[in-house]
């Protein structure tokens, strides 16, 4: 499989401010990309360092193979979905779309043609003659994807591009991109701090914290077997629970993750059956939330623990003793955490 | 009795401003008819266009027009590229003590023109610069391109930086990104500026008093005509050509700028 990014202990200072931090990372030709991480984390810098807005302060960067170091953004066979889309105001959407072309040099009957098979692409076939102020949000985001595919990049940038969408368009546009990238089989890129955008359609996904990757893998591994109480937390509000706590319950004394969801309630003093590590606590809270419903419980120990059990299960009322038990293999330690 | 006096006494507030700053207009246009010549009486004694005619005859005033427009085009020219450049600089990039420099680009239209005047003046005579048509232009110059710098700053701030940036993505290179992106945003705000400056240049008088040698500009002509005692209506005629050629910019500058507010930021 060829390579189609490749950071080797890529650094950018912005000053005393270390945005990246030694990021090493390969991302694979094909390949759905995402980088997720808080705002602030150094994901959408690494976007930048691809793009060649930006260029590492130290370390070295392969895109196919070619050393992209002091190469300028015009240069790259790469393109951007902006966050904030960048459309050109003064320009009708087929020009905006064929823009790329015309820098190029395409003549004026070929790109238009191609700037029209790109709108069709996105659904915006009879939309061209219309200016950028004149689209909903959701179709100027179609455009700015049309604009950057009709230059037929090698891989494909994408900034939050669905954070200004709302909830029903963004969960459309997640399935879209998705089945888009499937059938052009090119390289997307894409910045989130979505953890359930990131989940849904990353083949990979890399978790950045503090300028630096905390954890690469799929959107399973991520989930499941998280390897350190940021990427528990920051991923699915994973338990994250104390060595004591661990070693109390059966496991071993190290930082643990327990899924919510892969924890099974019993009334207090039952006892689970063998195989099952348990704790018996105390309901703090109770958030209903539909067809699931969410428990804060505490042990008597201090610890908290976040539970997901469905509705149907019964009702509960804070102040209730329940008896807390999951499969032993339910208890993940984290490899990352001392 | 309050509510209702109230508007009655605003509107004839109101009227008499617009009376305070237009009734000296008027006369002017009023007495480049006049008969008498000596001096300004009221009513005029009868009235004429040969005063039109005479203007036409005078060589002098001729110059006196050509070396304006002459200076204000060219002024405004300096004006537009060295005003784009500045915007440009102080809104894109950041470096420490920006907005200091962002003050001393502003100062000359601030300061006094008299001050502007003099110290121009005494910086082209350390540099033993002889006073021409060139040392005028580039004191219009100092106050003309901070009022298209002023212009296209805010139109700058107003346009998403993320668009030059889309543009390089886009294979462009940074002429065709000014050519095809950065140009078309800024056109009004350009043209507004430009037209600015030419009729601030146009009829300058101070700093134009330090700046010129024997040469006359058309408001220095003007003055210096008032001073003299026969054919006072032939300033009149100039004042109405000078209203003319000043207004007119104005009043499109006005409009285009106004227009500018609702497209600048569509692109968001």
């Amino acid at each position: 499989m060829t390579t189609a990014v490749s950071f080797q202990n890529i650094s950018r200072y912005f000053g005393p401010v270390r945005a990246v931090d030694e990021v090493t990372l390969d991302i694979a030709e094909g390949e759905f990309f995402a980088m997720l991480g808080p705002s602030g984390s150094g994901k959408t810098t690494c976007l930048r360092l691809i793009a060649g807005f930006e260029q590492p302060t130290s370390g070295h960067m392969e895109i196919f193979g070619v050393t992209s170091e002091g190469v300028p953004p015009y240069q790259r066979n790469v393109n951007t979905v902006f966050q904030d889309y960048a459309l050109f105001p003064h320009m009708t959407v087929l020009d905006n779309v064929a823009y790329g072309l015309m820098v190029k040099g395409v003549d004026k009957p070929t790109r238009h043609h191609k700037a029209q098979e790109a709108l069709t692409l996105v659904a915006l076939g009879s939309f061209g003659s219309r200016r950028p102020s004149q689209l909903s949000g959701g179709q100027r985001q179609r455009v700015a994807l049309a604009r950057a595919l009709v230059n037929e990049p090698k891989v494909l940038l994408l900034d939050e591009p669905l954070g200004a969408l709302d909830l029903k368009l963004r969960e459309q546009m997640q399935v879209e991109l998705k089945a888009l990238q499937r059938n052009l089989g090119i390289t997307f890129v894409f910045v989130t701090h979505d953890q359930g955008e990131a989940l849904s359609m990353a083949d990979r996904v890399a978790i950045f914290n503090d300028g630096k990757i905390v954890q690469v893998g799929s959107p399973e591994d991520i989930y499941e077997r998280p390897n350190t109480k940021f990427v528990a937390d920051f991923v699915g509000s994973s338990n994250v629970l104390s060595p004591a706590f661990s070693k109390s319950a059966g496991g071993p004394e190290k930082w643990a993750s327990l899924r919510p969801e892969k924890i099974n309630i019993l009334p207090a003093k039952v006892k689970p059956s063998p195989g099952q590590q348990s704790a018996s606590t105390k309901i703090v809270a109770v958030h209903y939330q539909g067809s699931v419903t969410r428990l804060n419980t505490r042990t008597v120990g201090g610890e908290t623990i976040n539970v997901t059990v469905p509705s149907s299960l019964g009702k509960f009322t804070e102040g209730d003793e329940v008896m807390l038990h999951w499969p032993q293999e339910a208890l993940h330690i984290m490899a990352g955490e001392a | 009795m309050r509510s209702e006096g109230s508007p009655l006494l605003l509107k004839i507030a109101a009227l008499a401003c617009v009376a305070f700053l237009h009734v000296p207009l008027l006369l002017i246009f009023l007495y480049a008819f006049t008969t008498e010549e000596k001096s300004f009486q009221f009513p005029p004694p009868g009235y004429t266009a040969k005063w039109f005619g005479i203007v036409w005859e005078r060589q002098d005033i001729w110059d006196a027009i050509g070396l304006s427009v002459k200076v204000a085009s060219i002024a405004t020219f300096l004006a537009l590229i060295l005003g784009t450049c500045a915007a440009a600089a102080i809104s894109r990039a950041k470096f420490f003590g920006r907005d200091h420099i962002s003050l001393l680009f502003i100062l000359p239209i601030a300061l006094p023109g008299i001050v502007t005047g003099i110290a121009l003046r005494s910086a082209f005579g350390i540099m033993d610069i002889p006073f021409s048509t060139w040392t005028i232009v580039l004191g219009h110059t100092t106050f003309c391109m901070v009022v298209v710098y002023n212009n296209v700053l805010a139109r700058f701030r107003r346009t998403s930086g993320s668009m030059i940036e889309a543009s390089m993505d886009l294979g462009a290179d940074g002429f065709q990104t000014f050519r095809y992106v950065v140009l078309p945003q800024i056109a009004s705000a350009l043209l507004a500026g430009g037209m600015l400056a030419f009729a601030l240049s146009f009829d300058e008088v101070i700093v134009t008093t330090f700046t010129a040698g024997q040469q006359s500009t058309l408001p220095i002509w003007m003055l210096n005509e008032l001073i003299r005692p026969r054919q006072r209506p032939i300033t009149n005629v100039v004042a109405i050509f000078v209203i003319a050629v000043t207004f007119v910019p104005i009043l499109a500058a006005y409009y285009l700028t106004r227009e500018g507010e609702h497209t600048g930021g569509t692109g968001k």
